[in-house]
Order: C-alpha cells, then sequence, then structure tokens
C-alpha cells in the first residue's frame, strides 16, 4: 500500500523534475554560457544575506543608481521583513537623502521636499528622454525586474558585472560600445560600472569587482523578488501538509476499495 | 441522467425544497448514487482535476482582477502591485499564471486518454466534442490573459496572433480591426482582451456542465473500452470515485505546488517581466508552452494564408475524430497495432512543441514540416485504414469478469 503511494509521490516530482530541469537547460543565453555563483537564495531553503542585501544596496546607490532606476521599490521596502532589513530610522535617514517633487501646495505650486518611506526609490533621469540624452542615445534600463526578466537572472547579472575585456581581435566595436563576453551580440552600451574598490563597504568587507558584482546581483534579486523568502517557508508548510492529507487521503481509499477486490 | 437514485430527503428544509426544485436528487444522483464502471484508473482522475483547476482560475481571477488596472500606462505596474503590496498577492499571482500551465497539462493528459482508450467513440462522440470546444475556450483564456498583463511578449504575441486573422480572406481586415477596437494592439485591445479574459471562463464552466451531461447519458468509458453490462460492473461513485479522485487531485496540487513556490517562473518567458514596447521587437517571439504545436504548424507552412489554414485544420480535425476512427474497438488494449500509433502521435505532438519553440530554420524547419504532415496523415490516414486492417484482440466478457482474472491471477495458486 505504501509502496504504491510512494511510486506515485515519487511519479508526481520525477514529472516535475522532468519538466522544469530542459525548461532551464534549454534557455542558454545568446552570449558567452553563463558564470555561476552559488547563491544563499537557491533551492527550496534559501533566504536572502541580509549583509549582502546591505552591501548590493551600497553598490547600487553609489554606483548603479547614477543611471538605473529601480522604479517598482520605496524607500519602506528596505526596512520590510525579508529584505535588507535597515532600521526604520535608517530607512528614514536613507530616503531624506534625495529628493522629490510634491504637491501642489495650498498655493497651487509645487515643492521639493526630502524623500520619506513612503515614496519610490528617486529614479535618476525625470524621463526616458533624459536618459538617452545623457547616456549616448542608450536607454539604461530599469533594473527592479531585471533579474527575472533574463534566462538564469542573477548568474546573467553577474556574469555581466564581471564579463568586460577587451575586443578580441577581428572584431568590429560600434562607435562608444563596450565588448562584454556575456552580452548578446557581445556588445553592450554600459561602460564597465565596477572596478576593485570602487565603493568602500560600511561592514568593512573587500570591495573586489567579484564581491560587488556579487552582491548586487543579490539585491537586484530580492528588488524581483521581495517575497522569495516568505515563498520558499510558506512552500514548505503547504508541501508538507499536502504529503500528509495524500497519506490519509491513500488509506481512506484503500479502506473504502477493500471489498471491491 | 442516468443513475436515477431513490433519493428520499428525510429533513423538513429538504422536503420543502424537493418538491419545488428536485436538485437534491439531481445532484444525488450525478455525484452520489452514479452508477461508474469499477476498473477505472489513475488517467480518469483527470476530469475530477481539470475541474478542480477551472475552480482555481476563477477564483484567483476574481481576487485579480480586483487588483488588476487594465491599461497599457498601468497594466504591467498594477500587476508589479499585486507582487509586492497586496497581501498574499504574490501567491494568488503565481498559483494563478502557473494554473493556466496546469491546466492545459491536464486537459493534455484528458485528452490523451479519451485518444487511447477511444472514449470518442459512439455513443460518446458529443462529449468528445464538447470537450474540444472546451479546449478552444481555454486556448482563447489563456492568450487573453497572456496579453493583458501587458509585457513584452503579451503585446508583440498578441501582434502575432491577431495578425493571422487578417490573413483570411473578405473578412480579415474588419476581423482586425474588430479585435484590435484600432489600428493596431493597443489600448482598446487590452480592455476588451480584459472583459473576454473574465467572460471566457464562465462560458467554460456552463460547457463543463453540458459535457458532464452528456458524459452522464451513457456513463464513463474505461480501460476495457467494453460496455457496462450490469450492477456487478459498476460501484457508486460516492464514496469510490469522490476519495480517488480527491487523492488524485491532491496529488496534483503537491506537482502543482512545486512550481508556485519553488519555481514560479520556469514555465514562462522572463521577456514578459519587460513591460511591452512598441519600438522594440524581441529576438524570438514564441507563445506559451501549450499553444506550440499550432505554432509550429502555423511556420512550418510558407505561405501566410496556408499556414493559418493548416493550424485551423488540426485545430478542426480533433472534431472529426470520432468519424475518422473506423474502428468499433474503443480501447488501444486490444488494437495492438493503434497502441503503436497511438505512441508515435504522442511523439510527433511533443515534437511540434518542441519545434515551435525554435527559430523556423535549417533542421528545424524540416523536422517541423515532417511532424505536420504526419500529424495530419495520422488522423487522416492512419486513424481510417487502421479500423478496416487491423484484427483486435479477444475482448473479455464483460468488466467484473476481467477485474475478478485480474485478482486471481495476481495471487499465486
Amino acid at each position: 500500500m505504501t509502496n504504491k503511494l510512494q511510486i506515485i509521490l515519487g511519479g508526481v516530482f520525477l514529472a516535475a523534475a522532468a519538466i522544469a530541469l530542459p525548461l532551464d537547460a534549454a534557455h542558454a543565453s545568446e552570449g558567452g554560457e553563463l558564470k555561476h555563483v552559488n547563491w544563499s537564495f537557491n533551492g527550496p531553503f534559501g533566504t536572502f544575506d541580509r549583509a549582502q542585501l546591505k552591501r548590493g544596496f551600497q553598490v547600487y546607490r553609489e554606483v548603479c543608481s547614477a543611471c538605473h532606476s529601480v522604479k517598482f521599490m520605496s524607500y519602506r521596502n528596505l526596512s520590510e521583513a525579508g529584505g535588507p532589513e535597515y532600521t526604520d530610522a535608517e530607512t528614514k535617514t536613507i530616503a531624506a537623502t534625495n529628493k522629490v517633487m510634491d504637491g501642489p501646495d495650498r498655493d497651487g505650486e509645487m515643492f521639493e521636499r526630502p524623500a520619506e518611506p513612503k515614496d519610490r526609490i528617486v529614479k535618476p533621469f525625470p524621463n526616458d528622454n533624459a536618459a538617452r540624452a545623457a547616456n549616448n542615445g542608450a536607454l539604461p534600463p530599469d533594473l527592479s525586474l531585471m533579474t527575472k526578466a533574463r534566462h538564469d537572472g542573477p548568474n546573467y547579472v553577474y556574469s555581466i558585472l564581471t564579463g568586460y575585456a577587451d575586443a578580441p581581435e577581428g572584431v568590429v566595436m560600434a562607435d562608444g560600445m563596450n565588448y562584454n563576453h556575456y552580452f548578446p551580440g557581445q556588445q553592450i552600451a554600459m561602460p564597465p560600472p565596477l572596478s576593485d574598490d570602487q565603493v568602500t563597504y560600511e561592514d568593512g568587507a573587500p570591495a573586489t569587482l567579484d564581491q560587488m558584482a556579487q552582491d548586487v546581483s543579490a539585491f537586484l534579486t530580492w528588488t524581483a523578488e521581495p517575497k522569495l523568502e516568505d515563498r520558499h517557508k510558506l512552500g514548505l508548510k503547504v508541501v508538507l501538509f499536502l504529503i500528509v492529507f495524500a497519506g490519509l487521503l491513500f488509506a481512506s481509499y484503500k479502506r473504502i476499495w477493500k471489498d471491491q477486490h | 441522467m442516468s443513475g436515477h437514485s431513490e433519493f428520499q430527503p428525510t429533513s423538513a428544509p429538504a422536503k420543502w425544497l424537493e418538491r419545488r426544485l428536485p436538485i437534491l436528487s439531481l445532484l444525488h444522483g450525478a455525484a452520489v448514487a452514479f452508477p461508474t464502471p469499477k476498473n477505472l484508473n489513475y488517467w480518469w482522475t483527470f476530469g475530477g482535476i481539470l475541474m478542480f483547476c477551472l475552480g482555481v482560475q476563477i477564483l484567483t481571477g476574481i481576487i485579480l482582477a480586483m487588483h488588476f488596472t487594465p491599461h497599457v500606462d498601468m497594466a504591467f505596474s498594477s500587476v508589479e502591485h499585486i507582487m509586492r503590496d497586496v497581501n498574499y498577492g504574490w501567491l494568488i499571482r503565481y498559483i494563478h499564471s502557473n494554473g493556466a500551465s496546469m491546466f492545459f497539462i491536464a486537459v493534455y493528459i484528458h485528452m490523451f486518454r479519451g485518444l487511447y482508450y477511444g472514449s470518442y467513440k459512439e455513443p460518446r462522440e458529443l462529449i468528445w466534442i464538447l470537450g474540444v470546444v472546451i479546449y478552444l475556450l481555454m486556448m482563447a483564456a489563456a492568450f487573453f490573459g497572456y496579453v493583458i498583463v501587458w509585457g513584452q511578449m503579451s503585446f508583440w504575441g498578441a501582434t502575432v496572433i491577431t495578425n493571422l486573422f487578417g490573413a483570411i480572406p473578405v473578412v480579415g481586415d474588419g476581423l482586425l480591426s474588430l479585435l484590435w477596437g484600432g489600428f493596431s494592439v493597443d489600448n482598446p485591445t487590452l480592455n476588451r482582451f480584459f472583459s473576454l479574459h473574465y467572460l471566457v471562463p464562465f462560458l467554460i464552466a456552463g460547457l463543463v456542465i453540458l459535457h458532464i451531461w452528456a458524459l452522464h447519458v451513457p456513463g464513463n468509458n474505461n480501460p476495457l473500452g467494453i460496455d457496462v453490462k450490469g450492477p456487478q460492473d459498476t460501484v457508486t461513485f460516492h464514496p469510490y470515485y469522490t476519495v480517488k479522485d480527491t487523492f488524485a487531485v491532491v496529488m496534483f496540487m503537491l506537482f502543482f505546488a512545486f512550481f508556485v513556490f519553488y519555481m514560479p517562473n520556469a514555465l514562462g518567458d522572463p521577456d514578459n517581466y519587460i513591460e511591452a514596447n512598441r519600438l522594440s521587437t524581441p529576438a524570438h517571439i514564441v507563445p506559451e508552452w501549450y499553444l506550440l504545436p499550432y505554432y509550429a504548424i502555423l511556420r512550418s507552412i510558407p505561405d501566410k494564408l496556408f499556414g493559418v489554414g493548416a493550424m485551423g485544420l488540426a485545430i478542426v480535425t480533433l472534431f472529426l475524430i470520432p468519424w475518422l476512427d473506423t474502428s468499433r474497438v474503443r480501447s488501444a488494449r486490444f488494437r495492438p497495432l493503434y497502441k503503436q500509433f497511438f505512441w508515435l502521435f504522442v511523439i510527433d505532438a511533443v515534437v511540434l512543441g518542441y519545434i515551435g519553440a525554435k527559430p523556423p530554420e535549417g533542421m528545424y524547419l524540416i523536422i517541423g514540416r515532417l511532424a505536420t504532415a504526419y500529424y495530419f496523415f495520422h488522423f487522416y490516414i492512419i486513424l481510417p485504414v487502421l479500423g478496416l486492417v487491423e484484427t483486435p484482440k479477444p475482448l473479455p466478457e464483460s468488466i467484473s469478469k476481467s477485474v475478478l482474472d485480474k485478482s486471481a491471477a495476481g495471487k499465486p495458486a
């Protein structure tokens, strides 16, 4: 009896794996084969590393945010559970370093005020045209969902950030483009954004290119999937419940059908 | 409806209701006392699983519609609002988006079950036809739903698919403006697709009732494909099949949960996490996996009109299966040749799906064309001819006898 149950249960998981694995393999990027990092958020029990998210946010804030927005994120998200978990006071301080336009006030005038936790993280440019004008015609994409908008996103972002090189001989680069091994077509408008010791980490971690690339990729995985930890935690409970429930139902099934065979 | 029960309400309110609207005895006859062949295997549980899928999609869909904004400037960000700010919004939306795939996994198993065991044959032709209509509506609902979230693949998928209707002679252009509500895929398109996306599931629900009603006239087919001879061949639906179907639904929920909680985006295209942009065309425009075989058929024909025609015929063919199959024997268990061709067809369908995801060039194009040709060859040549030339194995006398023989054979003498 339990054998049959085990076979069916095994079949269900095998079927899921059989569908899922080729999907992953089929989705190779058009750039080079991506580098792989052993992320803390991988796997069914994966969680974010708070210190890493804080470092990643620091890299975003000091480097990426000069050109890239994260328009779906608000400052308040920084102090919410499952993220970098800054304190409310820290979040207020971080928000207040930026200015937002508010209004109209009682006199009908728009006015500037320091950003508050309720505000969206301030964008570097007021609109896409301004962004293009400042970037040689190229539009720096919003990064909120970047790790979900590319196959194997976290590894893709990490590979791009660490994938700059001199163009191999014979490769003709278009004007203002940079050679990147992992970018589709190998020509990317973004100049190499990170170099060793570009930021001074608040937690004292050594700011190597590799470290910064990993940290900001982890941060962008959180911006794309801020409920990842809730999802993993609830998933475990649901799966355990369903397995027990299935076992009880299978026993009932055997008992009810006993007189029929 | 067969399976008239001698249902007698006992409580006073039930008696009151029964005299005015005999709905309790109707339900009792349909879902409790309904005589069901005792030899149904697990492939028969997918009907119940599909009812579960429809229920889940409607329930999660109603909640999502409370938070979604069907406007080109806000649709994409309202989905992100659901993912980030609505309580358990991420869960509801991941159940709904993966639920569409689960629905199609279940319906394909259900359809292949019907093909293997000949469930479409006399007197069950209309059950099959209603099922194909439901399947068509499912494809429509899934397509509308995929478009309204307004990602890159939504927009460009909608552009490609709606343009297919433009290939139809005479009415094409008119049909196209009607679908678009303008001169391209734009805000009016999004609005009407949202309206239709909410409508179609209820049409499906209505057709499911007809599908089950039509099923309950002759009763279930079964793995032996022979008719029920008497009460010794059947058990009551409840509790025998309610418990088995519930067990199967829970196993299916486990499979479903695996995707929702641990790989919620594995079945989707990453491009749909980029907001729709009419100025930038994705490198490869591909539909969701469940439509890929038809997409492969469409692209295997170099002419647009004939491509659309072939795709249309591939779907119309499904309606004709009860008459294309000339064999009187239902179950593939007793059809040694058909059994092999059935599996060849399954492989062909999988190959078409694989080709549909690949660019139409080189080997992919050649394989796609061969697989397309085989699709039609299977239905229009193999099915009719096989019924005439194949010698079926002898059929068992009755379901109960076969069940007894099997359990006797399982024990040592």
